[in-house]
């Protein structure tokens, strides 16, 4: 079993709730689901919509095709009869248009009954259920999670009378519910928090808003500041004033937002202050497609920054990634006093997705902060030479007699500004003696499909889930295709791709960008080159079938 | 008796310079009120005045140009017993980190923030700051500046800071009761310090500040916001020093209830288990 159901209309029609209970109807229900979100960069009016997909299998992308389109307006019929497979249904309001087939039911009058015509989505969230077979109870605890005690009375009412409204179509049992639904922006923060991160600022920015939503939300609970800043530019210097000071210190924008952040990056570099910071890509150039999707940013987060200094970017490749490496940044930040630059888009950001809790035990917090033994009888020097090019860092106000200098200007030892070649020289040395760390630390992609493949796919980030879709059908028809999908980035890692190239005919390069970022790095670290280059700049995600088509041509 | 924020660096400061008399005063300042070193850190941005922090023995974020504020907030959020100064020129403070300056105000966090303002870019030889007067000519500004000056006082006031002060880098024992006030106020206190540039600015000499400056009388009632104003615009024949206008107001930090009634965030333990609760949103 494969399912989906897409809800359309106008922003501000309250489409967001009602695919997000029914999201979490789906999973209480015990089944896989992946959604993706398509909005407009707008408060009202215009066109949205949210596709469900739901399975018993393990759901990695959304599917082209669906099975329902939930229609709260006439324009998401004519927008997406297209998609509707051919034994699927609309589902619209009997005073919506179009053709005879849709199944028009009395969702308005029935909320009007009701006392409140803002609970007609949910009338038709309860025919929703009812067309696939599933039960009403499961629906009516999601009911009060998502919209509270206050109002569930009334919603409950409109998903009972909507579930007496048509037949069933399906029969569908319900499941063990062994996971949680989440997404991208979601387990970045969640991540950050369970990794220690007691301070988040950022400017609101689509789409990485939501992780400064969460964080705030959290916030008292979890005491953590989280501070809306006046721009960008302040965000990353107050990021690395905290850090300094010592909590654990994140920022996060998306390409606009971190572009105003790149002079504190070098910053960052400079003064060796740990942070971590996350790019939630949109397409670009300047503002670009502010609600869309796009991996336009790989080349900017490796060499943003003026001057050379070592950082490192990991791209988040589904929400579970996405926890698990970002408090992994963490630990690599302060473990080599370097910025490290997390990678997200909207896809992955908005993009709610079936998941096994997360394992907080997994998570393990490793400061590197020296204290008093480590420096006994010294006069303290923040930037002390060293083997490894890492120095001990103690944090102010900590060691009576003992103070912190970090200076943007070339400095010496301790801190104070120099004009001395040598001591450049050796700074700059024991800074980039760091990126040799850190390419130590560097994961390798994650192989999927067949080992040694005969077609070698090359993507990153969050195109993974519909990578893996397709290569899995393509090799259940007898092709050989593996995958390498890549989440550390820089430093890159070379090992596994430099293996499994060896055996393969064609290399090829998926990527959501127009000029295959990934494909060039791989020609200047790996010195391979891809035979092909599937590449989408639309500013709409992959799907698992896009991929597997389009692979299809190329093999 | 030697002062234990002396450090024995020689200075990239002009002979002359009001920057030396600012250090001497903070010095002393720091001295009088009992801290030590390791319980004050200096954010400076990029200019002769941000050279501060490598001239005194404090904790030192000496970060970008313009950029003094933002760190300083950050620091002060994450260890509250820090004592946090922020020392910058005029064209760091006013100019590129504006917005810095506008919205640190409206926050109101517990940082003293002395701004050498000697109404002139002196790094970079000679060009004209955004307290730089209409009409004076620069060595960029060849046919004078043709742009009004801000005036820091009043943008603050209007702003709603809570201490708002101007000093004179030629009168050290008045700047040490500001810098002091300033210090142990609880909220943002700006203090802005007329400073002689003996290289670049040639109208706003030493004599000419020394022959403007006064003393607000001591029946100056420093909590009357319109008296405030009006003290604030006095810039011209004369120019009045002293506290302008101080209130007390809830500090940023103290809205944060972690903050004001728990430890340090520094201090906080870290336990990666203690957000396993949060997994239940998703269930």
């Amino acid at each position: 079993m494969d399912y989906s159901v897409l809800v359309g209309g106008e922003a501000g029609q309250g489409m967001d709730t009602s695919a997000h209970l029914l999201a979490l109807i789906l999973k209480r229900s015990g089944f896989h689901v992946f959604t993706r979100s398509d909005y407009m960069s707008r408060i009202r009016g215009g066109h949205n919509f949210i596709q469900i997909r739901f399975s018993e299998k393990p759901l990695y992308t959304f599917s082209e095709k669906v099975d329902v389109i939930f229609a709260l307006n006439e324009e998401t019929i004519k927008l997406h009869a297209g998609r509707l497979k051919p034994n699927g249904v609309v589902i619209a309001d009997e005073k919506t248009g179009g053709d005879e087939g849709i199944l028009h039911l009395p969702l308005a009058r029935t909320a009007k009954e009701l006392g409140n015509s803002r609970v007609a989505n949910t009338a038709g969230l309860g025919a929703i259920l009812k067309y696939f077979g599933l039960p009403l109870e499961i629906a009516e605890n999601a009911v009060i999670k998502i919209l509270g005690k206050e109002l569930s009375d009334v919603n409950i009412k409109a998903l009972r009378a909507g579930y007496e409204m048509i037949e069933p179509k399906y029969n569908l049992k319900v499941r063990e519910d062994e996971h949680v639904l989440i997404n991208g922006n979601q387990a970045v923060g969640l991540g950050a928090i369970a990794a220690g991160c007691k301070f988040y600022c950022g400017y609101p920015m689509t789409p990485s808003t939501g992780i400064l939503t969460f964080m705030a939300s959290h916030a008292n609970e979890m005491k953590i500041v989280v501070d809306q800043v006046e721009d960008e530019v302040a965000a990353l210097n107050m990021a690395l004033g905290a850090s300094y000071a010592g909590v654990r210190a994140m920022t996060g924008s998306s390409g606009g937002g971190f572009a105003l952040m790149v002079e504190a990056l070098s910053l960052a570099g400079m003064i060796e202050v740990p942070v971590v910071l996350i790019n939630v890509q949109r397409p670009g150039p300047a503002t670009g497609f502010p609600t869309r999707t796009e991996q336009g940013d790989l080349r900017f987060m490796i060499h943003a920054g003026h001057g050379e200094f070592p950082r490192m970017v990991i791209a988040l490749r589904d929400p579970e990634d996405a926890f698990y490496q970002t408090a992994r940044a963490f630990n690599i930040a302060e473990k080599y006093q370097v910025p490290v630059l997390l990678m997200s888009d909207q896809h992955l950001a908005d993009s709610m997705t079936t998941k096994k809790p997360f394992d907080f035990g997994r998570i393990k917090i490793e400061r590197h902060i020296a204290g008093e033994e480590d420096i006994a009888g010294e006069s303290y020097r923040r930037y002390k030479f060293t083997e490894s090019g890492v120095s001990p860092r103690i944090l102010p106000g900590k060691i009576p007699g003992q103070v912190v200098l970090v200076d943007s200007d070339e400095h010496d030892e301790e801190g104070h500004i120099t004009e001395s070649d040598e001591i450049r020289r050796k700074m700059v040395n024991k800074r980039l003696r760091k990126f040799e760390l850190l390419k130590k630390e560097v994961e390798e992609p994650w192989l999927i499909g067949r080992e040694k493949p005969e077609n070698l796919v090359i993507c990153w980030g969050s195109t993974y889930g519909a990578v893996r879709e397709a290569v899995e059908r393509l090799n259940e028809e007898g092709a050989s295709v593996g995958a390498l999908v890549f989440g550390d980035i820089w430093p890159f890692p070379t090992k596994k791709l430099l293996e499994e190239a060896r055996f393969a005919k064609k290399i090829i390069d998926v990527e959501q960008n127009a000029t295959g970022q990934l494909e060039s790095l791989i020609r200047e670290q790996a010195l391979l080159q891809a035979t092909h280059k599937i590449l989408k700049y639309d500013g709409r995600p992959f799907s698992g079938e896009e991929v597997y088509l389009r692979l299809k041509e190329v093999l | 008796m030697t002062c234990q924020f002396e450090l024995s660096n020689e200075t990239a400061w002009c002979p002359g310079c009001g920057n030396h008399m600012i250090r001497t005063a903070l010095k002393q300042a720091l001295e009088e009120l009992g801290l030590e070193p390791h319980e004050v850190v200096i954010c400076s941005g990029i200019g002769q005045a941000a050279k501060m922090p490598h001239y005194i023995k404090v904790n030192g974020f000496n970060g970008l140009h313009g950029r003094a504020l933002p760190p300083a907030v950050g620091i002060k959020l994450a260890n509250k017993n820090l004592k946090v100064i922020v020392e910058s020129g005029d064209g760091d403070t006013y100019g590129e980190g504006g917005n810095h300056f506008i919205h640190t105000i409206r926050r109101n966090i517990d940082i003293a923030h002395f701004v050498h303002d000697n109404q002139v870019y002196g790094l970079t030889k000679g060009q004209a700051s955004p307290t730089t007067a209409m009409g004076q000519k620069t060595t960029l500004q060849l046919d004078g500046v043709k742009v009004s000056p801000l005036n820091p006082l009043v943008l603050a006031l209007s702003l709603g800071a809570g201490f708002v002060a101007r000093g004179f880098a030629g009168d050290i024992p008045h700047l040490v009761e500001l810098m002091k006030s300033a210090i142990t106020y609880r909220g943002y206190a700006l203090v802005d310090i007329l400073q002689p540039c003996v290289v670049w600015n040639r109208v706003n000499t030493f004599a000419w500040y020394k022959n403007r400056v006064y003393h607000l009388p001591e029946d100056y009632d420093y909590t009357d916001k319109e008296q405030a104003f009006k003290k604030a615009m006095e810039f011209g024949d004369r120019i009045p020093i002293g506290i302008i206008y101080k209130v007390e107001k809830e500090t940023y930090e103290d809205q944060f209830d972690f903050i004001k009634n728990g430890p340090p965030l520094v201090d906080l333990e870290l336990n990666p288990k203690d957000a396993e609760k949060l997994m239940e949103n998703f269930m």
